[in-house]
């Protein structure tokens, strides 16, 4: 159905497709494409901006990268991988996507990501809401002061941070402790019950990464990075993610 | 943390079951977060997390979605979509999820990302489906008998005060 909407250009460049094939292993499959449509008909963000995966791959193959490169549709696309999984050529599209989302100048990329991505570049935590790591340890201590009181079940419960040598390094999504600190007791409780010898970081501690979904591939790794060390630092030998 | 879960629950270390859901048999379905299952461990996480769904809700109210596990549909809350700022596009998206909840008639939908919890917490309001979304740790505390009334944001008014810790 797309196809025909596909208005040919003069100049036919493909050098957008060709730079990101040189970036994947096995060139992404990107100019094995059948036109069958699978990726498109599973795709949730088909039809929007009068846009769909094969459409956005047929005009990278087309070379025209001007308009891949411009249309917003790469920010509605979520990078979910399910057009990959139902391709018969396992033709990796969102790659393609993300690489179009990087080729945006940083100032022009969507608002609400730039400030998220910012917001964990100033301190430490990571956190997209700008929490500093002070702010989160008085937050944790404060819960649970809270619930060992009132709740005589728990009363030897823990929530440590930087605690050296605990088996798993846990993350946390930032709304918790930020908007509803009270979500945060009950997989501290199912941790308190198994025994699970565990330990939030007050470096790194934040779960979401907002950079890597700007494309901004230094912030992204600075983060994960963050993280990572925070981890190893403590001689944690799992790092657990948080639902 | 499925993998986990799962293993707590097969050691016999989470002491769960699905006592307190036998009368009341209230219907839960499950959202497979692409980045774990899809992109990451595939049908193996999938299947540890309905196993632990299973043994949380009963598994006669455990209702799958169409399709499911690796071939599900994303919520639409993935990508950094929730902070990309284009909030029509990103509801149109969800329909798809949206339409599938609907479809199994369950009155809460698991939803065990933080992102997922967002999005689907979002279209059940916008859509007018009114199904509650809950993160599957209020679930296991509820099912352990730990869960007390301040730890029940996401849970409807059905469960509000059922099992209530320290009551
Ligand atoms: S599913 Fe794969 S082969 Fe079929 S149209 Fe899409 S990209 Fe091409
Ligand atoms: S990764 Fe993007 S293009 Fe592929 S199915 Fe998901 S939303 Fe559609």
């Amino acid at each position: 159905m797309a196809e025909q909407a596909i208005k040919l250009g003069g100049k036919r460049k493909s050098i957008f497709i060709d730079k990101v094939k040189k970036l994947l292993p096995e060139g992404g499959n990107l100019n094995l494409c059948l036109t069958c449509g699978a990726c498109s008909s599973g795709c949730p963000a088909t039809g929007l901006e009068n846009m769909d995966p094969r459409k956005f791959l047929r005009m990278a193959a087309l070379g025209l990268d001007e308009e891949l490169t411009s249309t917003p549709w790469i920010w509605m696309c979520t990078m979910c991988y399910r057009c990959v999984y139902a391709c018969p050529m396992k033709i990796d599209i969102p790659a393609l996507v993300y690489a179009a989302r990087a080729s945006w100048p940083r100032e022009k990329r969507p608002k609400g990501l730039v400030g998220s991505c910012d917001m964990a570049l100033r301190n430490m935590s990571r956190s997209a809401m700008g929490t500093p790591p002070e702010d989160f340890a008085f937050v944790v201590g404060d819960v649970l002061e809270e619930y060992r009181e009132a709740q005589p079940e728990f009363k030897e419960m823990k929530a440590p941070i930087d605690k050296k040598g605990a088996h798993f390094f846990l993350n946390q999504n930032s709304r918790e402790p930020v908007t509803e600190p009270d979500e945060m007791v009950p997989l501290w409780k199912i941790l308190h019950l198994v025994g699970a010898d565990w330990t939030y970081g007050s470096k790194g501690w934040a779960a979401e990464n907002y950079c890597m979904f700007l494309a901004d591939d230094d912030s992204w790794k600075k983060i994960i990075e963050t993280s990572i060390d925070a981890a190893k630092e403590l001689g944690c030998k799992v790092f657990l993610n948080t639902e | 943390m499925y993998q986990y879960y799962a293993k707590w629950i097969r050691e016999g270390k989470l002491k769960v079951n699905s006592d307190w859901n036998k009368d009341l048999k209230v219907k839960f379905t499950v959202q497979d977060p692409c980045q774990i299952v899809r992109k990451s461990y595939g049908d193996v996480v999938a299947d540890d997390l309905r196993y632990v769904v299973k043994s949380v809700v009963g598994e006669e109210n455990f209702i799958d979605m169409t399709p499911n596990k690796s071939n599900n549909y994303c919520c639409g809350g993935g990508g950094g979509a929730l902070q990309s700022g284009y909030k029509k596009q990103r509801l149109q998206y969800g329909m798809v999820k949206d339409k599938q909840i609907k479809a199994t008639k369950a009155d809460y939908c698991i939803a065990a990302c933080h992102n997922c919890h967002s999005q689907i917490h979002e279209l059940s309001k916008y859509y007018g489906g009114n199904y509650s979304v809950v993160h599957l740790w209020t679930l296991l505390c509820l099912s352990l008998g730990i869960l007390g009334e301040n730890e029940r944001a996401y849970l409807g008014d059905d469960l509000k005060k059922v099992a209530v810790y320290g009551a």
